[in-house]
This record gives C-alpha cells, sequence and structure tokens, in this order.
C-alpha cells in the first residue's frame, strides 16, 4: 500500500457483474454513474424492540444509524437512495420512532428518490413512512434485494457478514462486504445490527467458489482481504 | 490480640461438660483463640480470626454455634420432627461450593461424637430442587452455603421467616472472597441479614491480612458514617516457615516462565518427599511442568494434575486420592490456594514469580500439617528477574510482611443487581434501602446520587431519554415501594444470579490433521473428540499450525469453526505454548518496591545466585541499574528498528496501559512506534524513529512523555477505543443484569437472545457517557486490567527522576523482555495496521 493511496482508502472499488461500486468505510456502497446510494439491515428501534421483552438496552441505535446516514448521504448527495431491507427491526418499530427520529429521516428523503426494500424484519413497511416500496429493484444488469440468492449481478444484506482475521497480533473482526465480482453480500448499517463470520456456510451457499473477497471495514480505511485468510 | 491468662478455668467457664469431654477423649485440648471465640460469643460480639491452615480455625468458627445449639434452649432441635416455627440459627459462607460440602462432612464428627441434636445441610448450586424447597420450608439448624445461594435466599419470599431468627453467621475464608466482587455481593447479603435479625453476629475466619481492622469491618454494620470493626482475635503459635530458592545447579534462563532447566531437580525434590504440592501461576504452565514430569517419571510417582479448567469430577478425584494419601505430587494452579486442610503435605514447591509476599505464604501454609512444626517450601524461578522476586518474598515472609490489597470500594453493577434481588424478594423503599445497603463496609461511603442512579437502572435502564418507563422492570407502588414488574423479571433474576462472569470458551475436539497445507480453505472433518474447553483469548493468540498442550497431550491448532476449535494429534515433544500472560494476578506493590530496593543496593546482591550477580553487574557496566525511585530508559537500535525500553516494575497490567499510552504519544511526536510488549518488571517500545537521535536532537523530551498529565486526556481518549475496555464493561453490563447471560428454555428457542456488548458501550459512550454502567465499567478498569491507580503511582514517583542511557545495543536487563517480543502478543491498537499487514501478505502471495 503506498503512501498517496491511503487517501483514497476510505473507499475500496468493488466490481459487481461489470459495475464498479464504492464500497465506503461507513458500510454504504455508492454506484457513480447512477448517483446511487445503498445502505443494508439499519434495523432502527432495535433497542426498544429488545426492551420491549425485559432487555433495557440503551436507546441510542436508532439516532446513533441515522445520525450515520445522514453524514454518508451529505458526503454521496446521491440522486437515488435504497435502503436494502430490515430498515426497522420488527413489524411495529416504525410506530416506536421518535418525532425527531421521524423528521430525520423525512430530510433524508428531501430532494431525492428512496426506496425501502422489504426484509424479513419489515415485510410490510407502511407508506407514510415516505419514499417507494418495493421487493427488489433491477437496475442494468444489477439486481437489489434484501435476502441473497446467489444470482449473477446480485446486490443483497441480510447476512450481516463480518469478517474474523488472524493477524500478526490478535484476531479483529470487523464488519465487511463480501463479493467474488459477480454478486456482493453487503454488512449491517445498523448500530445494533451483529455479524456472522463470512465463513459461515450460509455463505458458501452464495460464493460457489471459496476465492472471494471481503473488503473490510477498518477503523479509518478499507482493506480488502481474501476470505480464505478469515476464519 | 486476645489471650487468656487463666486458660483452664476458662475453659470450664466457656465449655460444656460434654464438649470437654469429647475434647479430652480426642486428646486435645481446647486452643486459645477456639476458647476466645467462645468468649467473643458470649460478649455478643463479632470477630475476625486470623489464623493459619492447620489451626483448627473450622472447629473455633463453629464452636460458639454448638454450644449455644446444645445448651437447648429456644433453639434446640428434635431431630427430625423439626417445626415450622423454627428458622437457621448459623449460616456458613464459603467460596467454594466443595468447601462447604466438606465442612458439613466434618462438622458431623464432633455432632455424632458429642451427641448434639443439631441438623447440618448444605445448598451449592447441586442441590436438587426437592431439598432445596424442604429447606426453605424446615430449614436446619446449620446451613452451609455460598454467596450466590445467599443471594438467592435473600431474595425469595421466604427469607424474613428463615432469617428472621438466625444467630450466628460464619464466613470462611474471608480474605479471598473480599477481593473480588463475589465479596461485594457478600456484604450487600450481610446488610440485609442485619436488618431482618440485627441479633446476628459475624465470625470471620481468615489467613493473615496486611490490615486486619480494616477486613473486620466486613463482619459488622457501618452506621453513622463512623467506621465499626468486629474483634480481632490472632492464633499464636505457628512455627515460622522454612522457605528457600532453589540453588540450581542449571543455567538460568533469561525469560520465559516454565522453569524447564530445574526439571529434574524439582522431580528430585517430590522424590525425597512424602507428598509434594507444586504450584504454578498458569494452567498452561501446569500442563507443560505436569507433562514434563511423566516424561522422566522413572520410578512412576504418583503424581496428578488439578486445574481450574479440568472436569469437577476429576478435580475431586484427584483432591480424594490427596486425602487418602495416594499421591506423591500434584501440579496445580490456584484452585488448591483455598480448600480443606490435607494432612501430610510436606513440602510446597512454587515454581515462577510469587507474585506476593501474602499470596506466597497462604501457599505454604498449605504444607502445614501440624502447627508446631515448620511448613517447607522451595521457590523455583523460572527466569533472571524472578529470581529477585524470589529473594524479596523470602525475606518478607521471615519478617511476616502481608501485602494483601486494601478493603474494595463496592461495584455499581453489583449493587444493581442486588437491587433487582431486593425489589424481587419483598418489595422496597428507596430511603431505607439506600441506609441499608451502607451498612455494607464496601458501600459505606455511596453516594445517594450512584443509589438513585442504580435504581433507575435498574427501573428503566437509567437512560436520560425516557423512553422505556412502559417496559420498567421493577415499579413503585402507591406507596412508593418498588417491586418486580412481573414474574418473568424474578425468574430471569434467578437464573443471572452471580457475579462470576466465564471466559468466553470454546470446545476443543480431536480430529485428523488436514497436513501442512497452509490457509483453512481445506475441508476438515467436522466431529472428532471433544477434549474439553479453552478460553478463547488463548486460541486467538495462535496460528494455524502451533502446537500446545490440551488435557496433557500435545496438540496442533487446526482450524475454528463457530465455537469449536479443531486440534490434530501433535508428534512434536515440544510444544510452541504462547506464554500466558505469566498468570492472572500482577507483581504486588509491595514486593515490586522491594526487588526495587534490593536493585539498589548492591550489598544485597551477595544473596543472589552468582549467574544473577554477574548478569546485574554487567548491566552496571553497559547501562545502569535503577535507584529506589528512579526510571531508567534506554534506546538503542537492533536490526532495522529502534528500541525504548525502561523498567517501572510496576506489574504487567499498569506496563500495559502505559505502553498504549506511551505509544499515541510516540506517534505524535512522529517516532513512529510499531508496537511494544510488556512484563511484570519492564517494557519496551519498538517504532521506525531514532528515539536516540530525537532526544539528542531535542526533539523528544523524555520528561514530558512520562509525565502524569498521559492520565488525563490521552487516557480518555484511548480508553473509549479500548478493547480491554470493553471487556471490561461486558462484566458489568453481565453482572448488571442488562444482558442475561443464562436464559430460560422459552427465550432460548427464540432466536437473537445474545447481543454484542461491543455495540451497546460504542452507542452508550457517544450518546451518555456518563451513563451508571460506564462508570461502573471505569472504576472497574482503574483497578483491574488497566491499574490505573499503580500507574498514576508511578508516574508520580518517578517525576524529575528519569535518566536515559543511549546505547549502541540492548542491554544486559532489557534482554528479558525482548526476548518475550513475538512471544506475547503485542498490545497495540493499531487495528488498521494489522489489517493491512494482512492484507499485504495477500498481495505477496499473488505476486509470488
Amino acid at each position: 500500500m503506498t503512501r498517496t493511496s491511503i487517501e483514497l482508502a476510505t473507499r475500496s472499488s468493488m466490481t459487481v457483474a461489470g459495475v464498479t461500486f464504492s464500497a465506503d468505510l461507513s458500510g454504504a456502497l455508492f454506484w457513480q454513474e447512477q448517483s446511487l446510494l445503498v445502505v443494508s439491515d439499519l434495523h432502527l428501534e432495535k433497542g426498544s424492540s429488545f426492551a420491549a421483552r425485559g432487555v433495557l438496552l440503551p436507546p441510542y441505535d436508532t439516532l446513533a444509524t441515522l445520525g450515520r446516514l445522514a453524514s454518508v448521504v451529505a458526503r454521496f448527495d446521491p440522486k437515488t437512495v435504497i435502503a436494502l431491507g430490515d430498515s426497522f427491526h420488527d413489524r411495529t418499530a416504525h410506530q416506536r420512532l421518535s418525532t425527531a427520529n421521524r423528521e430525520a429521516i423525512a430530510a433524508l428523503q428531501a430532494r431525492r428518490d428512496w426506496i425501502w426494500i422489504s426484509g424479513n424484519h419489515d415485510p410490510a413497511l407502511p407508506s407514510d413512512l415516505g419514499g417507494a416500496i418495493a421487493s427488489e429493484v433491477a437496475i442494468g444488469p444489477i439486481v437489489f434485494r434484501h435476502e441473497p440468492t446467489g444470482a449473477m449481478g446480485e446486490i443483497a444484506g441480510h447476512l450481516h457478514p463480518k469478517a474474523r482475521v488472524a493477524t500478526r497480533a490478535r484476531w479483529l473482526e470487523r464488519r465487511c462486504f463480501a463479493s467474488d465480482g459477480e454478486r456482493a453480500v453487503m454488512p449491517a448499517f445498523g448500530a445494533y445490527a451483529g455479524g456472522l463470520s463470512i465463513r459461515d456456510e450460509a455463505f458458501a451457499k452464495i460464493f460457489r467458489s471459496p476465492g472471494f473477497m471481503a473488503h473490510v471495514l477498518g477503523d479509518r480505511r478499507m482493506h480488502t482481504i481474501s476470505a480464505s485468510r478469515c476464519h | 490480640m486476645e489471650t487468656s491468662a487463666q486458660p483452664d478455668l476458662l475453659t470450664d467457664a466457656l465449655l460444656p461438660v460434654n464438649f470437654l469431654r469429647w475434647f479430652a477423649l480426642r486428646g486435645w485440648s481446647p486452643r486459645a483463640h477456639q476458647l476466645a471465640l467462645l468468649e467473643k460469643a458470649r460478649e455478643d460480639r463479632s470477630a475476625l480470626l486470623i489464623a493459619p491452615t492447620g489451626a483448627g480455625k473450622t472447629l473455633a468458627g463453629f464452636l460458639p454455634t454448638l454450644v449455644e445449639l446444645s445448651a437447648g434452649g429456644t433453639f434446640a432441635s428434635t431431630g427430625r420432627s423439626v417445626t415450622r416455627s423454627r428458622g437457621l440459627h448459623t449460616l456458613y459462607i464459603s467460596p467454594l461450593k466443595a468447601l462447604a460440602v466438606d465442612i458439613a462432612r466434618n462438622l458431623e464428627t464432633p455432632i455424632a461424637e458429642i451427641g448434639l441434636p443439631i441438623k447440618v445441610e448444605t445448598r451449592t448450586g447441586d442441590t436438587p430442587m426437592s431439598r432445596r424447597q424442604r429447606q426453605r420450608r424446615y430449614p436446619p439448624d446449620i446451613l452451609l452455603t455460598t454467596p450466590e445461594q445467599l443471594a438467592l435466599l435473600l431474595s425469595s419470599d421466604d427469607a424474613p421467616f428463615l432469617f428472621s431468627s438466625l444467630k450466628r453467621i460464619v464466613l470462611d475464608e474471608l480474605h479471598a472472597l473480599v477481593t473480588s466482587k463475589r465479596g461485594d455481593l457478600l456484604s450487600l447479603g450481610l446488610a440485609r441479614l442485619w436488618r431482618l435479625a440485627p441479633q446476628v453476629r459475624a465470625i470471620g475466619l481468615s489467613a493473615t491480612v496486611a490490615e486486619p481492622e480494616q477486613l473486620s469491618r466486613f463482619l459488622v454494620p457501618q452506621r453513622d458514617g463512623r467506621q465499626q470493626s468486629a474483634d480481632i482475635v490472632v492464633a499464636g503459635g505457628a512455627a515460622a516457615p522454612q522457605v528457600e530458592m532453589l540453588d540450581t545447579r542449571e543455567r538460568l534462563p533469561w525469560a520465559g516462565h516454565t522453569a524447564r532447566h530445574a526439571l529434574g531437580e524439582i522431580y528430585e525434590l517430590i522424590k525425597r518427599n512424602k507428598t509434594t504440592l507444586v504450584f504454578v501461576n498458569t494452567r498452561a504452565q501446569a500442563e507443560m511442568l505436569f507433562q514434563d514430569l511423566w516424561r522422566i517419571n522413572d520410578e512412576g510417582l504418583a503424581v496428578a494434575l488439578h486445574h481450574g479448567s479440568l472436569d469437577v469430577a476429576q478435580r475431586r478425584k484427584v483432591e480424594d486420592a490427596m486425602t487418602k494419601g495416594k499421591l506423591r505430587g500434584v501440579v496445580c494452579t490456584s484452585s488448591l490456594d483455598l480448600g480443606v486442610d490435607w494432612g501430610d503435605v510436606d513440602l510446597v514447591i512454587n515454581v515462577g514469580a510469587p507474585k506476593g509476599a501474602s499470596r506466597l505464604m497462604q501457599r505454604i501454609g498449605r504444607a502445614n500439617h501440624r502447627l508446631d512444626e515448620p511448613s517447607r517450601a522451595v521457590l523455583v524461578p523460572a527466569n533472571r528477574f524472578e529470581v529477585l522476586e524470589c529473594r524479596v518474598a523470602i525475606d518478607a515472609v521471615a519478617e511476616n510482611a502481608q501485602d494483601t490489597p486494601p478493603l474494595r470500594t463496592g461495584a455499581l453493577d453489583v449493587l444493581a443487581q442486588h437491587v433487582l434481588g431486593c425489589a424481587c424478594g419483598e418489595a422496597f423503599l428507596a430511603d431505607r434501602l439506600y441506609d441499608e445497603v451502607r451498612t455494607a463496609a464496601p458501600y459505606a461511603e455511596l453516594s445517594r446520587v450512584d443509589f438513585d442512579d442504580v435504581v433507575d437502572f435498574v427501573a428503566t435502564g437509567g437512560y436520560a431519554l425516557k423512553t422505556y418507563e412502559r417496559f420498567a422492570r421493577i415499579k413503585q407502588d402507591k406507596n412508593g415501594r418498588w417491586r418486580v414488574a412481573n414474574p418473568k423479571v424474578r425468574q430471569s433474576y434467578r437464573l443471572n444470579v452471580g457475579t462470576i462472569v466465564e471466559e468466553a470458551m470454546l470446545k476443543v475436539r480431536l480430529v485428523r490433521s488436514r497436513g501442512s497445507g497452509s490457509g483453512s480453505t481445506g475441508a476438515i472433518a467436522r466431529g472428532g473428540r471433544l477434549l474439553g474447553e479453552i478460553e478463547e483469548y488463548f486460541i486467538e493468540g495462535l496460528s494455524v499450525g502451533d502446537t500446545f498442550v490440551f488435557g496433557g497431550e500435545v496438540v496442533r491448532y487446526e482450524v475454528l469453526a463457530e465455537d469449536q476449535v479443531y486440534v490434530s494429534r501433535a508428534n512434536d515433544s515440544d510444544p510452541k505454548v504462547p506464554s500466558y500472560m505469566g498468570g492472572k494476578f500482577p507483581l504486588s506493590t509491595y514486593l515490586a518496591e522491594r526487588v526495587r530496593n534490593l536493585l539498589a543496593d548492591k550489598r544485597a546482591w551477595k544473596g543472589l545466585p552468582e549467574q544473577v550477580r554477574e548478569w546485574l553487574s554487567l548491566q552496571a557496566h553497559f547501562s545502569r541499574v535503577p535507584e529506589t525511585r528512579e526510571l531508567v530508559v534506554e534506546t538503542f537500535p537492533r536490526g532495522n528498528k529502534h528500541y525504548l525500553v525502561c523498567y517501572p516494575f510496576e506489574g504487567r497490567l499498569a506496563h500495559q496501559t502505559l505502553g498504549m499510552l506511551l505509544t499515541r504519544r510516540l506517534e505524535r511526536a512522529r517516532a513512529r512506534p510499531l508496537g511494544f510488549v510488556a512484563n511484570e518488571y519492564a517494557l519496551a517500545i519498538w517504532g521506525l524513529g531514532d528515539a536516540s537521535f530525537m532526544i539528542r536532537q531535542g526533539k523528544l523530551d523524555l520528561n514530558a512523555l512520562f509525565d502524569p498529565d498521559m492520565l488525563g486526556d490521552d487516557l480518555e481518549a484511548w480508553l473509549d477505543e479500548s478493547a480491554l475496555m470493553k471487556r471490561t464493561f461486558r462484566t458489568c453490563a453481565l453482572i448488571s443484569g442488562l444482558i442475561a447471560r443464562r436464559f430460560t428454555d422459552e427465550e432460548k428457542t427464540r432466536r437473537q437472545v445474545l447481543f454484542s456488548t461491543d455495540l451497546i458501550y460504542d452507542v452508550l459512550r457517544k450518546h451518555q457517557a456518563d451513563h451508571v454502567l460506564l462508570r461502573a465499567a471505569r472504576a472497574d478498569a482503574a483497578a483491574g486490567l488497566l491499574d490505573l491507580r499503580r500507574l498514576g503511582d508511578m508516574l508520580t514517583r518517578i517525576k524529575g527522576r528519569i535518566t536515559h542511557r543511549e546505547l549502541d545495543r540492548v542491554s544486559p536487563l532489557a534482554v528479558p523482555v525482548m526476548l518475550e517480543i513475538g512471544r506475547e502478543a503485542v498490545y497495540g491498537e493499531a487495528s488498521d495496521e494489522l489489517l493491512a499487514e494482512a492484507a499485504e501478505e495477500l498481495v505477496k502471495e499473488a505476486t509470488g
């Protein structure tokens, strides 16, 4: 890695079915030509969802997630935003949004197209959230859907990929994009979203050859590491 | 010190005639401290008994109970037909459930032989449900249990019935209990008991401690902001122990903790004695030494292994064989620091650093089978620095100098657990509970703000953003009493009571090797024989292909999948066991100071082995031997890197923290640090920048580098991202009940019961940095994993006393810590650099 590339290293270039995307350190994916920003698995109101079951997690996750999303949106200023499913942690999560968070979402949606893709956590999104609702979106050779099927040109979420890397000093575990050039799985964006190791069998079903790559979200820059190096 | 002038008269007055007869029948006479405790009981005083092992401590603790119950009176038991109207008379608390079971067995002897109508029962995690229920309805006279079981009993509706008639509490191994959060939990339980049973008196049984007066506060309610103490009884008469250092004929290693050089000599010692306990500091050392001993065990001596990761049944088997005198030696860890006395141990060998004077004395005491005979112990240092530590520890033992830690300040996460427990039992009023909690010595100084924050946390999470009112776990009724909101909360409390948070463990399975292929892509046969469980952090330190000893076998690390570690049998006789950070306990402040004094006093060197004297003389010649209060800093080049080594002697934890903070500062000073390694005595930092040159040019000022102000902003900034801090926070989140550790079957069937506490930590510190759990975690970090207090003291001590030596190569004193490089994990937090390295290796592979 040369010195000059460090400035650019907050984004990693990732090709899927011939299209070049920027995998951003924030966990968002950007398609320059389309001015399209994609984020996956926001899991808004996961904290309050747990609280209802007696686990009183700090109620700041929605605030934190939307705050990070706002800064990414401000940075890319995209024409279109796709939220790639599981945007809300449960079916009634949107009802628990605070007024401030509701307004924050509306502000993000202003002057741009916004598409909510439904996921297994939020299969029936209400229409009063602003934006359009879809189960999948196809643009050129690329199709965006929540649950990966392994199809060519597919960009999905759902699995919350993370890479567990054995380094010289210790293991590091970080969220990552996973891609083999033909399809990709995006990391979860939500503050409380956990992760699943890319060595889990669920990934083997999608990437049939083990030679896929992890675009790992480091602390200040992206790292591209072969999945075979991860645990 | 309590002694009696006329023992015979006193004996007659304090002991009933059937007891006197029993003592006579056994050929014993009551010991002074046993009588002293009876006298305290008669005076209605609580008391702390300080006694070495083998002093009849347990009997002393129970004599007042036995005498009271033998007198019949209001508490006489009629054997089988106990009526519901009576509660417990005596509650005994032990840190080990095995100990409680053994004590119960030992108590049966005098009870049967004197013919006392007393019912004794134990209650531990293993006690069957039916008996537990019966115990709550028909309690025995004496109940032997653990702090966790006490908490459970106190949270039940039966608590007032069970405890209101309680007369005595016996706390065993109190010195060990009070040093952890378990002690905090126990203290809160005692506070509850003092309210339920104001008449109750406590007897604490303890090994010798540095501050008996302070420890005795634990036994009595603290009131009105004044310190209340219990009476102190010291059992005298133990012969001074004979401790020596192994005068090895072999070459003393520079570094490492295995003491392999002395293996033959250790075996000789076992051979020459009847029964030997061989203490080591870590489980890995125990495994390794055990294996090595068997390799040279030509005579087939019965040598066994005992450590905390072994199966409980396996441990009990070893203990039983030991009691029966079937073993010649046991290689063990701190798992045998406590427990019942074993009659026939005639030698204790301590391999490695003693760490603390009191700890060493307690271990040596395990060989004390007769009070009038001296215990014998041999210390085996594993490297040259440990020779210094052993030397000063032997001097400390001779002076009977103690270095047990001061009494803890009660932790807020434990308080949260207790508050929930209180709400599970009778409802509580906040004002009254606040007063009650402060009667517990560790919580005597608790502020009302902290208390209210904890109650708020238990109720709705304690968040500034008040959105969880409807999800409250405890609620106030119209009289202001707090009680649990629903039975599920109670159930969860009962499942999760306790303060012992286990390390994350991985299952180890034995499979066939895949050969020498690199990477982890190849298929490996799943399944395989289960060997046991191992700490996750240990595996984290390994690379594929590394060999280590597990369960007495040398195995090769193959692959990790989910929570399973797959290993194969290795042919190596020489496993590459990474050092286990030298054990759980850091070098005590007291011994560290004595080591510094020893170094500074050249006349005292003559008490050291020749090899060590020579080593220190070389250091004096080539660099400098530190004065008592001075910090020597050496800089030198080696390979293509530049090193900075310093010798604070403050223990590994404080050095690690120092290493992290110095690295940050050096980075700002553009010295381009790459990593550091710490041991108990020294810290070595390396980097690309030439520190010697920078110091010469005035670009790096050592006084500024080591200025105590690093504990301000630098520390805050680092703590925010620190993995150690996250680990500390996880413990607090689990103990406080924010996150459950154990689940009901119904919950288990739902997915997503587990939750990463790291994610909570990140969100919470950004949005509510002063949250009570973060305060609890910071307090823990200061005293625990980061040892900030000690680091702060050190930085103040050396201020203005830094001596720099610019060298052209590594100094003799630096060799041990330099040898640790590559063996110890590097505790940098520079994740990106590490990930980049991992990525770069890929590039190398690709471009071949």
